[in-house]
């Protein structure tokens, strides 16, 4: 086990490496010069080519990029010229938005997805069964600003039961804060439940069919009792992996549910640094969630294997 | 409460029956939208419409009427005009993006797992650190550092999906290398190409066209996220998505302005999903022969 | 039968709807036991006896139909109430599965499938059932039985498993007991042990039960009466030692000729039955057993012969020609 732990941390290695590489040359393709973006129109040649030679920006390619990765080991993402906040300030501040949007999302989708899983495994083959799957199918291709604008719509505009936008921070108002992820948190879950819907349903299914249900019955147990616990437990194993891959891939839909619903998260700083061309915090954003997506994909590998000790001995 | 199945001698007793997989009224319907989204758009220069960019500050948000089919959008202009061009900005992304995707990621794919090896690794480790990006994240610094165009939003959606098609390509062709029929070719002297191409191009094919039908369903929803926020075409090019993102200032006026592009968006990437799928479960080379 | 019947099946069909046809899986049988009697129900694969014992645990496949009466202690299982079906079954009524691998839920620990049934049964609270819990495993013969409870079934033999699955079917001392090829899965040195504990049992807690076994072996001097199926039916019924003596039924004898037998000559023939069991949608003219009986002769291809005793009240048979009666074969 340790030695599996220890061949996946390796690995990750490089791919962190290469991920640096990679958003350093996105950040070089600016078909412009740095400086003047930063200089905007108060730009003069003598301004240039000073601030040029004050970021280093008149070295070869490949000295930047060292000296860049040199800052940002050392904790150093660069700094905003436009706020003068540094990246992982910034970040810092938006952070637990996301992640409290993140978590809520996928608590909505999984108080979705489960019960809707159960009921459908237990009547599978009737007419709610196929319902149910071919809405999970449909809301597959419906995207998250597609389910944000007609979720503002209902209960925003016409119902008027919560805000379309707005942010309140825990501390302050617990409620507050609660009512305003509520609709971002439910676009986002929309979006998810069909998959851990279905991959639950099918392994309940199976489950169901199994000797040791019927012998559940056979004993006399109670159908909630044999359905939560002597079938859902077996059933979850894909649901968990599922779930926690999910997690990771939830870091790329805040942006555009952030955005709209107008939520101070890692998304929408993301957008405004690209909106008001603060390119320094775009690049460290940029790296920042990138980094954080392979390690959350990396701890789901854990994960994976902790549960499937299959997996640990490079077998399935 | 539905009695739970207990089926143990049912299965015993009563003989498998064959699962024809027949392609049902929903798959047909998919087909037919799609036709007519398609011959809708392409003929749009002959259909006899208002010029979609024509503003009419004193006819803004007009409910649909005689002249305006489906009414005006908030610069005045043709809802039904727009929906139609905007169709053919979102519908050529949609296909020409998962085309450099398809013929890239094919290639890559059938040759990683035909030739194996290093190449093969380098393959796989190359797209795994494409992989390692949040799509969405890479694509809008893509655009933010080399500008919004056309080609720009078309070739880094492009790249985008070139791994998944990798991926399915080599697994297809890790399948079916081991055949026999690929043995026999290569006992018989066949060249590597006359191999790739005459024997596994043929196989490898349909199931990478569905994939390719998913891709485009998936190319259309990220598109129109990425008009949405105003980053994806640039203004005054005009997808599905970005009315959808205008329409979302007149939410309380003229809903319809968002919802009608969103609803034609949402029945076309379904359809596309539908007949995506249908074609990859009658085409995964696992159930088939040989 | 001196006994009080504690379970009398009358007239039970079941009928599985499939596409190619209706399928008769039971076939209008009767059946009794008497409280603390043992049935044995001897039959080959597909004969029906393992639908039979759904029908009485009515734990039927959804599309099955059932007709015909489960009568258990007066009341009528086929019109009782789902709810109050399922108090019945664990506590008046057990069973045991033939395969304790699977029938034992395997991410569930020993200790909380027993401790579930306790439970829901007798309202024991938690502390009471683990006492009781192992109290009835060390009555089944399983040692460190207080270590026991904390452990999954994958970590028990094959044989200790299904001491675990009698221990939760004696749990809440049920009045019958169904047993479906209780040793079918196990090792041939095991399937003594538990047969014996079964007996054991039932004797002291007075409790009828119901083997059923492909192998006329399990229930020779284990059970007081047996009944042979074929095709669905009941096509012999005696009280064990008649049934070994003097049994009636062509099947029968061809079952009881078909078992090895350790004093016969070394390479003897095993005469197996030839053919096969007949296809349940297709149901044969005449008698099932016709087209592989040694004395089918005239009417045994027209009608079906009906299961009705001849000299012996308790000895019923279903046959034309039966062995060792003026009316059929010399035995």
């Amino acid at each position: 086990m340790v030695g599996f732990v220890v061949r996946r941390l390796l690995y990750l290695i490089p791919v962190l490496v290469a991920v640096s590489l990679l958003t350093f040359l996105i950040a070089s393709l600016l078909p412009g010069d740095l400086a003047y973006v930063i200089l905007g129109d108060q730009a003069t040649p003598d301004k240039v080519a000073a601030l040029r030679q004050d970021m280093g920006l008149d070295q070869p390619i490949w000295w930047r990029y060292l000296s860049w990765l040199g800052n940002v080991l050392q904790g150093d993402f660069g700094r905003s010229f436009r706020t003068g906040q540094t990246v992982l300030q910034a970040v810092a501040e938006r952070l637990p938005v996301s992640i409290e949007l993140m978590l809520l999302a996928q608590l909505g989708a999984l108080a979705i997805g489960i019960p809707l899983a159960i009921a459908c495994a237990v009547r599978s083959g009737s007419a709610f069964d196929r319902f149910m799957t071919g809405s999970a199918f449909s809301m597959l291709s419906v995207p998250a600003f597609l389910s944000a604008i007609l979720l503002i719509y209902l209960f925003a505009v016409e119902l008027r039961w919560l805000p379309a936008t707005g942010y309140v921070p825990f501390s302050e108002d617990p409620v507050g804060n609660l009512r305003c992820f509520l609709l971002p948190a439910l676009t986002l879950a929309l979006g998810e439940w069909p998959v851990l819907m279905r991959v639950l349903r099918s392994d309940m299914i199976a489950t169901l069919q199994e000797d040791y249900i019927a012998m559940a019955r056979a004993k006399g147990l109670k159908p909630s009792r044999i359905l939560l616990v002597h079938a859902l437990k077996p059933s979850s194993l894909t649901l968990v992996t599922v779930t926690g891959i999910n997690i990771g891939r939830l870091i790329g839909g805040t942006v555009i549910v952030e955005s709209i619903f107008a939520l101070p998260g890692i998304g929408r700083l993301l957008l405004g640094a690209i909106f008001t061309r603060d390119l320094i915090i775009l690049q460290g954003v940029v790296l920042f969630v990138a980094c954080g997506y392979v390690l959350m994909n990396f701890v789901v590998d854990m994960l994976y294997a902790v549960l499937d000790p299959r997996i640990r001995h490079g077998h399935a | 409460m539905a009695t739970l199945e207990l089926s143990i001698d049912e299965q015993v007793i009563v003989a498998p029956i064959r699962k024809t997989r027949r392609l049902g009224l929903l798959f047909w319907a998919a087909i037919g939208w799609l036709t007519f989204v398609f011959a809708v758009a392409a003929l749009a220069n002959l259909l006899p419409m208002p010029d979609p960019t024509a503003m009419d500050m004193l006819e803004r948000r007009q409910p649909p009427s005689m002249l305006h089919w489906l009414g005006t959008d908030g610069l005045g202009r043709d809802e039904l005009a727009r929906l139609i061009y905007g169709a053919r900005i979102s519908l050529t992304v949609g296909l020409c993006a998962p085309i450099i995707g398809i013929t890239i990621g094919g290639a890559l794919g059938m040759l990683a797992g035909y030739f194996r090896g290093r190449f093969e690794t380098l393959v796989v480790g190359s797209m795994d650190v494409l992989l390692a990006f949040p799509p969405l994240i890479l694509a809008l610094a893509v655009t933010a550092y080399l500008g919004q165009s056309l080609p720009n939003l078309t070739l880094i959606l492009g790249v985008l999906g070139i791994p998944a098609f990798m991926r399915v390509a080599r697994a297809t062709t890790l399948s079916l290398a081991r055949r026999e029929f690929v043995i026999a070719a290569q006992a018989l002297g066949a060249t590597h190409a006359r191999i790739l191409l005459r024997e596994l191009l043929p196989n490898v094919f349909l199931p990478l066209f569905a994939f390719f039908l998913l891709g485009v369903a998936v190319t259309i929803v990220v598109e129109g996220a990425l008009s949405f926020l105003g980053l994806g075409v640039p203004p005054p090019i005009s997808s599905w998505g970005s009315m959808i993102g205008e329409g979302r200032e007149s939410l309380e006026i003229a809903p319809r302005l968002a919802f009608i592009p969103a609803t034609t968006m949402f029945l076309t990437v379904l359809s596309f999903n539908l007949v995506g799928d249908t074609l990859r479960a009658l085409t995964d080379p696992r159930q088939g022969a040989l | 039968m001196t006994e009080p019947v504690l379970l009398s099946v009358e007239g039970v069909a079941v009928d599985l709807p499939t596409p190619r046809g209706n399928l008769r899986a039971v076939d209008q049988v009767d059946l009794k036991v008497g409280a603390g009697q043992t049935l044995g129900i001897v039959g080959e694969s597909g004969c029906g006896k393992t639908m039979l014992s759904r029908a009485i645990l009515q734990l039927l496949p959804r599309k099955a139909k059932l007709s015909g009466r489960v009568m258990l202690d007066g009341q009528d299982l086929v019109q009782l109430a789902p709810e109050r079906l399922r108090k019945l079954r664990g506590r008046s009524l057990a069973v045991v599965f033939q395969d304790p691998m699977t029938s034992l839920n395997p991410v569930l620990t020993i200790g909380t499938q027993l401790i579930e049934t306790l439970q829901e049964h007798l309202e024991l609270d938690v502390s009471a059932a683990r006492k009781r819990s192992v109290e009835l495993l060390a009555a089944v013969g399983i040692p460190a039985p207080e270590q026991r409870l904390m452990q999954y079934p994958h970590q028990l033999s094959g044989g200790m498993r299904q001491r675990v699955a009698i221990a939760i079917a004696l749990s809440c001392e049920p009045k019958l007991l169904i047993a479906d090829e209780p040793t079918t899965a196990l090792d041939v040195t095991i399937q003594a042990q538990i047969l014996d504990l079964l007996a054991r049992e039932q004797r002291r807690r007075h409790m009828a039960m119901i083997i059923i076994t492909h192998d006329l072996g399990v229930v020779a001097g284990r059970t007081d009466e047996v009944a042979v199926m074929y095709a669905g039916r009941v096509v012999e019924r005696a009280p064990t030692p008649a049934l070994f003596k003097k049994m009636r039924m062509p099947y029968t004898e061809a079952l009881l000729a078909a078992i090895p037998k350790l004093d016969a000559a070394p390479h003897t023939v095993l005469p197996a039955i030839s053919g096969r069991p007949p296809d349940p949608t297709r149901p044969i003219k005449g008698c099932s057993f016709s087209p592989r009986c040694r004395y089918a002769a005239g009417e045994c291809f027209r009608e079906k012969p009906l299961l009705a005793e001849a000299e012996q009240p308790d000895h019923q048979y279903a046959c034309f020609h039966p062995i060792g009666t003026a009316a059929g074969v010399e035995a």
